[in-house]
């Protein structure tokens, strides 16, 4: 296999985007990776998507978005893999690169929320839970990672203030990405007293409804090289799936399928965690922040809502953690949110990231963790800048 | 909810059916074509035990739709005395109250209707012992 660099990259503004349709958000995207890569022409696009159909009525979205951007008759696929679309779509431009079988290759992701109702939004996102022995009964996805909370807290004495931290953490981060949803700062008090909405996690533990897409460009050291980029080489990737239905695992504490694809990447890249300087983490709930940092084998089981508290997952913290400002602030359009990972990784490796969050020791290894359903699926990558 | 659909999973639903397999007794809920245990295709059919632990629990105050008129509802996973584990509604109870590790047993009662002249769903629910 060839090794594979991070070219370019691209994201709009995300947000309640009503001006703009499906297409307009994710051309803006593409367009802006491309412009960034200063490439002129691509082999094949890759669009993670978790469902065009039931968000907006729109399927075929490889064929769709290839049209308007312009890319007459080329190769052009959707995946999905639910809210790790972004993280698999990333992979399989990954190797389609590093195979041989084509040079330039797009690596995107796009969800347009808000064309739906509250309650539109959330029977599409439960499409991705165990619809016949978990929604039926009446699960949510908040329900389902409160499920882990609960647990979590009981196993761990993990508290409400752990949780808070996590939130408190990354809107901080998010207020300096010009690129975030919810750029506000908050407070471990405002985020413990929001309202419930399926205990013990408070609106404030959840990820927003957003529209977004993001994009970035893969190739061949000798055309980064002829472009004139700098060298950020994908050195690791790895992907496990779980049991879809939560009540079906062994431990509601862990997620197995993120260890399993975090040690499938480290053997690759020939690294341990302990060679990670940061990472972008599916923190789609507060909770989930806690227990995927454990997963990984940052912090050990049961430590990581106090790591958080200590500020070790901060900008100066021993592991910076969702320095974009993660799901919570930055916005979580599902399809679209891994890529965006690669994009903050991209960006703290360069040294480019915006308005003072740029980790102040600079970078020179980065890991990205997506996630889908209720951890059913993760993709993880890591970056090393040459 | 389409009749067919909702009609496949009476067994599962109304009468709590499980696959036991013939190799290794790994215990499925709902019944599958091959175990993942030790990949063998027989299995024979066994009724769920109605008792077990709640193992964790949430109450859900922003319900979907079909199920506002509940709200808030809570839910949980509970291990049942063979070792099987299943999600369902916490019922009958404070939901205030709960506890992990509480003694629940199954009842059957009803799920959700699609509207007023739509099918009617049963199944299971979890209801805490000391009611
Ligand atoms: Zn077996």
């Amino acid at each position: 296999m060839r090794d594979v660099v991070v070219i370019g990259v691209g994201m709009n503004k995300w947000g309640e985007l009503w001006e703009k349709s499906i297409r307009d958000i994710y051309v803006e995207a593409a367009l802006a990776a491309i412009g960034d890569a200063g490439v002129d022409h691509l082999d094949s696009m890759i669009i993670g998507c978790m469902s065009g159909g039931l968000f907006v009525g729109q399927e075929h979205l490889g064929s769709l978005m290839a049209d308007y951007l312009g890319q007459k008759n080329l190769a052009a696929s959707r995946v999905e893999s639910a809210c790790a679309s972004g993280g698999l779509a990333f992979k399989m431009a990954y190797l389609e690169v590093a195979s041989g079988f084509s040079d330039i290759v797009m690596a995107s992701g796009v969800e347009k929320m808000t064309d739906v109702s509250g309650d539109g939004a959330t029977f599409a996102l439960a499409t991705a839970a165990d619809q016949e022995y978990e929604v039926f009964h009446g699960a949510t996805f908040p329900g389902l990672y409160a499920l882990m909370a609960t647990a979590h807290m009981h196993k761990h004495a993990t508290t409400r203030e752990m949780l808070s931290a996590v939130a408190v953490k990354n809107h901080n981060n998010g207020s300096m990405n010009p690129y975030a949803q919810y750029p506000f700062k908050t407070t471990i008090d405002e985020v413990s007293n929001s309202v419930m909405v399926a205990s013990p996690l408070r609106i404030l533990d959840c990820s927003p409804i957003t529209d977004g897409a993001a994009a970035v460009i893969l190739t061949t050291v000798d055309i980064a090289k002829k472009l004139g980029k700098p060298i950020i080489k994908i050195i690791g990737s790895g992907h496990a799936t779980d049991t879809i239905a939560l009540h079906s695992r062994a431990d509601l504490t862990t997620l197995k399928a993120t260890t399993v694809a975090a040690q499938k990447a480290f053997k690759m890249a020939n690294k341990t965690i302990k060679d990670i300087n940061f990472a972008e983490v599916h923190d789609c709930f507060t909770i989930a922040e806690i227990i995927v940092t454990e997963s990984l084998g940052i912090f050990p089981a049961g430590k990581g809502g106090e790591a958080v508290l200590k500020g070790e997952t901060g900008l100066e913290g021993s592991f910076p953690i969702n320095t974009s400002g993660g799901l919570k602030s930055k916005g979580h359009p599902v399809g679209a949110t891994g890529v965006a990972q690669i994009i903050e990784v991209v960006k703290q490796l360069r040294g480019t990231a915006e308005n003072g969050r740029q980790l102040k020791r600079q970078p020179k290894i980065g890991m990205a963790q997506n996630m889908g359903g209720s951890g059913g699926s993760t993709l993880v990558h890591i970056l090393e800048v040459a | 909810m389409f009749p067919a659909r909702a009609h496949r999973e009476y067994p599962q639903r109304y009468r709590l059916e499980a696959g036991k397999c013939k190799k290794c007794g790994k215990i499925l809920f709902p019944k599958r074509l091959i175990c993942p245990e030790c990949g063998h295709r027989e299995f024979e059919k066994v009724i769920l035990p109605d008792a077990g632990k709640l193992l964790t629990f949430s109450v859900i105050r922003v319900a979907p739709s079909q199920f506002t008129d509940q709200s808030p509802y809570a839910i949980g996973i509970a291990e049942l005395t063979n070792g099987v584990r299943l999600f369902a509604q916490v019922t009958d109870c404070d939901v205030d109250a709960l506890k992990v590790g509480m003694e629940v047993r199954i009842e059957f009662r009803r799920i959700q209707t699609d509207g007023h002249h739509g099918v009617i769903s049963y199944g299971y629910k979890f209801v805490p012992k000391w009611y």
